[in-house]
């Protein structure tokens, strides 16, 4: 063990806040507690100090000081969200919550439309029949899969007969994209614990190299 | 008013994002550009309002002496210390380069609770897969099926269990082509169901129909 | 109780300990490790090396510290291609904690005694335009006037002051894009409403969870390719052979993906020994 990077105060901290969480697996404890407390409390200062330094500064605070007065009408917004805490003027808040809400209606209606609607829908329409059979199948697993998948998501029309059919074959496919996704989730989660383990045993008791 | 004139921006900021999409020259780019640069805004302000709130709340929880207000008095203090040594002793702008008071606590106080806390989800997941995970009928043998190949497909475990398979046939060769084909295809059946949903609840939302983001006033 | 129901009946404490034995004992172990590089991985490294040398790329860093371990690797890996190509690179967080992510993998990367050598400076052959809050806004906002999104870099100095953004005023001006993601916002929203608005070119690293969700991009060509979670940097890696955190790592994968198969094979195991018994 390295007692130079055990007992570095950057690193012994970070390790007993390490161990504080992680003592949550074994029972729910004051330790854990703590630390809990002090990350919502430290994330929300992380934030607030970044928004300031971000935002707040160089895009409120600066333009307004070269001038820009059309900011204001930005600034204006912002401090009318601030509003909701007081409970009688609340609603003003409402008009900063519609502006945000509007413009994002606005630019998703057109972006989902174009990449995640007709972007998709072109690239379905793919040849079956490709000279290879390989590519072939795979285009057409594609293609049944795809039109499948969407029929079992149209719950207007019951699902009976060569629709129910349809249906039944469309929930095969995400029974594949579900399990693909359980596959990969296990292997993301994992990641997150290979790190922290890297951190204790690695950097903090310099048991690895 | 307190209806009609939230509406009236929400309608107003929606049409000229679409126009905006089909006209982009002036004096539309221009509107967009600033309506652009005060959403940037108010988005940094409703942060604000999210951290000034659960100062609030922490408070009450004090003042109340509600069940586990000592911890309230953790979280504000967290809270305000590491507020304290971003604005005031971190260097102003520069806040958050190596060697900053403020880049100190990222390191060794932020970067180890956030990570830990997600780590946990590792022992969850696992615990999950053996006491849920059945293979109660077809379709979730399927899943079942599908998750054990990709799991060993994409580490190298694949290879050993499989490496005597002519290329193309190994683990790591199913998990790639998995993803490629059958996932793609319900996945992106998925995908355009969502959109789909998006493009009516933005519409809804702009027209007017749809006013639950203004709450009960 | 017979021995599967007991079996059913363990303690999750049993459970997690073998999942922490899983983790830990490859780290002190070291087996050679075999990884093969998939197209998607192939396809952003291909892109990357027949980029001319001077040419201007993006690196979008959105991700936080719990993502770190799958994205850091790559990230490391990905700017030290850029770097040894000698490209110009710009980088930028869409979430808050990514661009200090950026430059504690910047950190890691100068360490190269051939980056070294190079002698790299700031705002000349890097910037990091450090964050800014808007999401999918930011993105648009760029399409237009980058110094507009970001007036200001990661240390506070006004981007119009270095001479790398100088020339510098939107997309067009960018060869290619890397988004590193682990949410929102993320590569979903680059594609959205960066890619199909901006025609630019985009790879993506995405953490395990979403590189799924991103496949269909991959398909329609909306992404030129994709490293999905650890295993996709250490495929970088394997590729570029510029070696990091990502193909160590694997061991420990390896091993706990192996205990996660073991709980599902016994548990069904078990589950179907006990519904007789139960029913």
């Amino acid at each position: 063990m390295d007692a130079n990077s055990f007992f570095n105060i950057g690193n012994l901290i970070a390790g007993i806040l390490t161990i504080g969480i992680v003592s949550f697996l074994y029972k729910d404890n004051p330790l854990y507690k703590f630390c809990e407390a002090l990350f919502v409390g430290i994330s929300a200062g992380y934030w607030f100090v970044t928004i300031i330094f971000t935002v707040i500064l160089p895009k409120l605070y600066d333009k307004l000081i070269s001038q820009e007065y059309v900011y204001l009408v930005g600034g204006a917004f912002g401090v009318l969200m601030l509003l909701r805490l007081v409970p009688k003027i609340s609603w003003l808040s409402n008009w900063a919550l519609a502006f945000v809400v509007g413009s994002t209606a606005g630019v998703n209606l057109i972006g989902y439309l174009q990449s995640n609607g007709m972007n998709q829908v072109k690239n379905t329409i793919l040849p079956l029949w490709t000279g290879a059979w390989g590519s072939s199948i795979g285009n057409l697993i594609i293609v049944v899969g795809t039109f499948c998948g969407l029929v079992y998501f149209f719950f207007s029309k019951e699902h009976k007969g060569v629709f129910g059919g349809l249906a039944k074959t469309g929930i095969l496919f995400l029974m594949v994209t579900f399990g693909a996704a359980f596959g990969y989730t296990v292997m993301s989660r994992m990641s997150l614990l290979i790190g922290r383990m890297d951190f204790v045993f690695g950097t903090w008791m310099g048991l690895i190299r | 008013m307190r209806r009609e004139v939230p509406l009236i921006i929400t309608a107003a900021c929606g049409f000229i994002f679409i126009i905006q999409f089909f006209v982009p020259h002036p004096p539309l780019n221009r509107v967009q550009d600033v309506f652009n640069d005060w959403v940037n805004i108010i988005a940094g302000f409703a942060i604000v309002l999210g951290i000034l709130n659960l100062l609030r709340v922490n408070l009450n929880k004090m003042s109340k002496k509600s069940k586990g207000w000592p911890y309230a008095l953790f979280t504000i203090l967290g809270l305000s210390a590491y507020v304290v040594i971003g604005l005031a002793f971190s260097g102003g702008r520069s806040f958050q380069n190596p060697g900053t008071a403020f880049y100190w606590v990222y390191i060794n106080l932020f970067f180890p609770l956030n990570s830990t806390m997600f780590a946990l989800l590792a022992f969850f997941v696992a615990s999950a897969s053996y006491r849920a995970f059945r293979a109660r009928n077809k379709e979730a043998t399927l899943l079942l099926i599908a998750a054990t190949i990709l799991m060993l497909g994409r580490v190298p475990l694949g290879e050993y269990l499989s490496g005597w398979l002519p290329s193309g046939w190994r683990l790591a060769d199913l998990s790639d082509w998995i993803m490629d084909f059958p996932q793609t295809a319900g996945q992106r059946a998925i995908m355009m169901g969502i959109a789909l949903g998006i493009i009516s609840t933005s519409l809804r939302i702009i027209l007017g129909i749809e006013r639950t983001y203004l709450g009960g006033d | 109780m017979n021995f599967w129901q007991k079996l059913l009946a363990v303690d999750r404490r049993v459970i997690f300990a073998l999942v922490a034995v899983a983790v830990i004992i490859p780290f002190f172990l070291s087996f050679p490790i075999k990884i093969t590089v998939s197209p998607p991985v192939q396809a952003v490294y291909d892109y990357i090396e027949k980029l001319p040398p001077g040419s201007l790329v993006m690196i979008s860093c959105d991700y936080d510290p719990p993502s770190a371990p799958e994205l850091q690797p790559m990230t490391e890996t990905m700017l030290k291609h850029f770097f040894l190509k000698d490209l110009k690179v710009i980088i930028l967080g869409l979430w808050p904690q990514g661009s200090v992510q950026a430059n504690i993998a910047l950190e890691v990367v100068m360490r190269d005694p051939i980056l070294k050598a190079k002698n790299l400076k700031y705002g000349v052959d890097y910037v990091n335009l450090g964050f800014t809050a808007g999401n999918e806004f930011v993105i648009i906002r760029m399409g237009t006037d980058i110094h507009a999104a970001f007036p200001v870099d990661f240390n506070g100095t006004k981007i119009a002051e270095l001479p790398l953004m100088q020339n510098v005023r939107n997309f067009d001006n960018i060869a290619f894009v890397f988004n590193v993601s682990a949410g929102y916002p993320g590569t979903y929203e680059w594609v959205i409403f960066g890619v199909d608005r901006y025609r630019f070119k985009l790879g993506a690293g995405n953490t395990a969870v979403q590189a799924p969700l991103v496949s269909p991009y991959v398909q329609s060509g909306q992404l030129i390719g994709l490293l999905g979670g650890m295993r996709g940097g250490a495929e970088y890696e394997e590729v570029s052979h510029y070696f990091g955190k990502a193909t160590g790592f694997m061991r420990s994968q390896t091993f706990s993906h192996a205990v996660v198969i073991f709980f599902i094979i016994v548990g069904n195991l078990a589950y179907f020994m006990t519904r007789g018994k139960r029913t």
